[in-house]
């Protein structure tokens, strides 16, 4: 999911220049991994010092939400030392170019996913805005004629300690642009010494967005553009037999239809299904002249798919041993000659991403070049996207990646780029091609589902001494090209998670179940799964064994250590910090208070992706069985935050995220189709679940940071459910809760 | 042709008068602000203002819109004075994407006008915009604070 990891050669780094308007620029050359670039001075845009002293910094990476366009700016006004209220952010295009092996990045690695835009730029835009200080520094020791160690620099200005000298950037332009670039190590600051960074900055777009201002993808406006929509085909795996589109030509608006080829069933695929194009003169007429279309579609081989076989498939799977995919120890032993044995199964159902913005992409294809604008989290996908259709050379296919209108995941995937690039190259227009809500909802790359069957062995101390994990599901793995049947668990399964090296017989095994339902990743994959899994299995064993739930965790988690993780988001994986957020949590709730009949709190943590969160929740539940949270306290360990406003955002989201979709959100099929389509269906959580008793904390460590973007979402669904139980005493195996709490 | 006032401005289109408010301010007029989420009025991102009055433009029929007065998040500020609850929401840094946040603005500068100190149980039963990015807790907060930035202003 991760982008391309970025080389950064000292001696290729940063170079600088001026412009005719009299402003200093630093960029980096093309950079790529082995490859010659000594002749490729083109200059990937960063850093502008402007005459009037106005700081313009470039934000290479795709910003959904998360914050990435404030958060990676600030690293990089950091070490210019500039004072942040005189930056302006200006987002970058695609950068790649052309090497003597292949195609390297101008602009740095750009892609957001995993939880990685931060900590794979973390040292790269340390550095750019450092090495541009220095330069400023070496250009005004020049003017001065001092030696470089003699300046140093305060906010915006080169101060030269012996003379005394204050000389503002904006006016050290044409000097610094004239001094060869300074290779030497550029130290960087002790983040105890940061102004900007580890100090909460608003967006640097709320007030674009407040006005209106702000164009996303789908505010995309072009000469001559034109709208399509495409009506795709509702069975899994289904096709098109023929279709009659006499009535739709008769809608006042409606340019051209014709047939979208769709993948063979089971092939690794760019786009998600067959259909038939409608392009018009405005987005109403193309979905009027769809909806005007006759069309005969072939069910095709998953025609008989439904979430009952599913589920029943699942259920008949874990009666029998699966693939072993993790053995420590001797499970079957310990867990027969336990003193006490629990077993339970647990249901996570297929789910949406349902971005608020629905999919869309602007395409326009010509002979010699192409334009994509789309709402991607991996630009360079759009471009392999647009290249694999139109066979043009990825150098002459522009993209650009204006702010998303959220992602969750279902922007890893560029299908609709790839449809909107067909249209275009069949049509010769400038298209925008717009996704309906429930073109979204029924064509996505869902969580997968699947059931899970827990058993824990515990000795007469109430210490767990075997444990195992049996999931059947429907691996997102199912159409990577190359990829063998035997490696389907390893996108459901994290071997090294929790109570890897704490459970000494501990055992993973895993079912596939193949589904036509299509796969992808969803915000915290397999961790939003698993850990709602493990974290009620644990609360399931306190309560067998007459242990507390608190305390069973603070025993389980352990002091402070580093245990070996190699699954992403390692190398190493402390344990003992999770033990920290949820004693924290704990306290903050006032966790061993009596309370009122029917109110109940539930604790839940979990590590995902290098970073840790913990949540405690409070619920009550009436005698009808209606649900209320009553409050929530959520933190989260990122190690160090660079910018808590975003975190603290990033913590609320997906806490809500996690309710949101564990109280009500289901993706079913029947009849081999997506049974849900909009939000009366799929029903996304509304203010009025959220209570007003919801706090947040950054519990900080050490001084390197960690993505948040997915950290906050996985321990919540458990959080809740355990809550529930201490409340009622019933419990919820099987997502979402539903109406399962009415009698 | 239906003829109607725009941010202050006259407009008029001519087409299918069946087509919603929303495609006519955003393909038609060329005004993106308010935008498109669900299409059938449940996810308020393309709330705008009809003779001051919140609507769900994706499901109001522009020949509804005959000689009345739209406005829309482009308009709700006064020239350079941003509305309070703009204030309010950038004080707060409510939002996350941003893609609803122009619909849940202009519903709550409207939500305002008719409960101008709401409590909580008034948010909870008025405001049903959904914000995919769950920005809900600094939507609370900056319901509030755009209430205290109105009270003041009085």
């Amino acid at each position: 999911m991760s982008a391309r990891p970025l080389e950064v050669t000292r001696r290729q780094f940063l170079i600088c220049g001026s412009t005719a308007a009299g402003s200093l620029i630093f960029g980096i050359p093309a950079m790529g991994q082995g490859s010659d670039l000594s002749d490729d001075r083109r200059l990937g845009f960063f850093v502008e010092i402007r005459a009037d002293g106005e700081i313009i910094i470039g934000s290479n990476q795709p910003e959904l939400g998360q914050g990435e366009r404030t958060t990676l700016p600030m690293l990089v006004a950091e070490e210019l030392d500039v004072d942040w209220a005189r930056v302006s952010v200006l987002p970058m295009p695609l950068g790649i170019v052309k090497t003597s092996d292949g195609f390297a990045w101008k602009y740095g690695g750009q892609g957001v996913g995993g939880s990685t835009g931060l900590t794979s730029n973390w040292d790269f835009m340390r550095q750019v805005g450092a090495r541009a200080r220095l330069q400023l520094i070496h250009a005004a020791a020049a003017r001065l004629n001092v030696t470089p160690e003699n300046c140093y620099t305060k906010p915006g200005v080169v101060v030269c300690k012996a003379l005394g000298t204050e000389i503002p950037y904006e006016d050290l332009v044409s000097e610094a642009a004239q001094l060869d670039l300074i290779d030497e190590d550029v130290p960087l600051k002790e983040t105890q010494h940061y102004r900007i960074a580890g100090k909460a900055q608003s967006s640097v777009d709320a007030i674009d967005i407040v006005t209106g201002k702000t164009r996303f993808g789908s505010d995309t406006q072009k000469p001559g553009m034109r709208y399509a929509v495409i009506a795709r085909c509702p069975h899994l795996n289904g096709s098109l037999r023929s279709f009659d589109e006499s009535a739709a030509r008769k809608i006042d608006g409606v340019l051209d239809i014709f047939e979208i080829q769709g993948p063979a069933p089971g092939e690794p695929y760019q786009i998600l299904a067959s259909g038939v194009a409608v392009v018009a003169t405005s987005t109403w007429a193309a979905l009027q002249g769809r909806n005007a279309l006759v069309i005969d579609w072939e069910p095709g081989p998953n025609a008989g798919d439904s979430s009952d076989l599913f589920w029943k498939q699942n259920a008949e799977m874990l009666d029998r041993e699966g693939q072993v995919v993790l053995d420590d120890g001797d499970f079957v032993s310990a867990f027969e000659n336990a003193h006490h044995q629990i077993t339970h199964r647990y249901a996570v159902p297929f789910v949406s991403h349902a971005p608020l913005e629905p999919q869309n992409c602007y395409a326009y294809v010509r002979e010699d070049h192409c334009d994509i604008v789309a709402p991607t989290q991996m630009p360079s996908g759009a471009s392999r996207a647009a290249a694999a259709v139109t066979s043009l050379p990825r150098e002459n296919i522009h993209v650009e990646f204006p702010r998303i209108g959220g992602g969750f995941g279902r922007r890893l995937t560029n299908d609709y780029v790839t449809e909107a690039t067909m249209i275009s190259k069949q049509t010769g227009w400038p298209i925008m091609l717009q996704w309906s809500r429930e073109d979204d909802i029924r064509h996505d790359f869902y969580r997968p589902a699947g059931l899970h069957e827990m058993r824990a062995g515990i000795d007469a101390q109430g210490k767990i001494v075997a444990w195992s994990h049996r999931l059947a599901s429907a691996s997102k793995y199912y159409r990577r090209p190359d990829m063998p049947a035997e490696n389907l668990w390893q996108s459901e399964l994290y071997v090294d998670d929790f109570p890897r090296r704490i459970v000494e017989n501990l055992r993973l095994e895993y079912h596939h179940n193949a589904i036509g339902v299509p796969r992808g990743s969803w915000r915290g994959p397999a961790h939003n799964v698993n850990a709602w899994v493990v974290q009620s299995f644990l609360d399931e064993i306190a309560d067998e064994t007459g242990q507390d739930p608190l305390q069973l965790r603070i025993d389980l988690f352990g002091e402070e250590r580093e245990l070996e993780y190699s699954n992403h988001g390692g190398p190493t994986f402390n344990p003992g910090r999770l033990t920290r957020l949820t004693k924290f949590v704990a306290e903050r709730i006032d966790y061993h208070r009596r309370r009122p009949n029917g109110h109940g709190v539930g604790l839940a943590a979990h590590f995902t992706f290098g970073g840790y969160a913990a949540h405690a929740i409070e619920v009550s539940v009436s005698d009808q069985g209606n649900l209320t949270i009553e409050r929530i306290v959520a933190a989260i360990d990122c190690g160090f935050a660079v910018n808590p406003m975003a975190v603290d955002a990033q913590l609320q989201g997906g806490t809500i995220d996690g309710l949101s979709t564990a109280l009500g959100l289901e993706i079913t099929v029947k009849d081999g189709q997506i049974q849900q389509s909009n939000f009366h269906d799929y029903p996304w959580l509304r203010i009025a679940s959220v209570p007003a008793l919801f706090e947040t904390h950054i519990l900080p460590w050490g001084d390197t940071p960690t993505g948040v973007g997915e950290i906050a979402l996985p321990p919540v669904a458990a959080a809740l459910t355990n809550a529930i139980f201490a409340a009622t005493g019933k419990r919820i195996r099987r997502l979402p809760i539903g109406k399962q709490l009415r009698a | 042709m239906i003829k109607f006032r725009l941010n202050s401005e006259d407009v008029s289109f001519e087409g299918d008068t069946g087509t919603p408010l929303l495609w006519v301010i955003r393909d038609h007029l060329k005004m993106t602000g308010t935008k498109y989420g669900c299409g059938i009025g449940l996810c308020g991102s393309c709330t705008v203002h009809v003779d001051g009055e919140a609507m769900r433009s994706c499901v109001v029929p522009v020949a509804e819109i005959a000689a009345r007065s739209v406005t829309t998040i482009e308009g709700l500020a006064e020239g350079a004075e941003l509305h309070p609850v703009q204030q309010a929401w950038m004080e707060i840094d409510v939002p996350q994407c941003g893609f609803c946040q122009p619909g849940m603005i202009m519903e709550v500068a409207d939500f305002l006008e008719r409960h101008p100190d709401p409590s909580d149980e008034d948010i909870n039963k008025n405001i049903t915009n959904i914000c995919r990015c769950g920005t809900y807790p600094r939507v609370r907060n900056a319901i509030h604070r755009a209430a205290a930035i109105r009270e003041a202003n009085e």
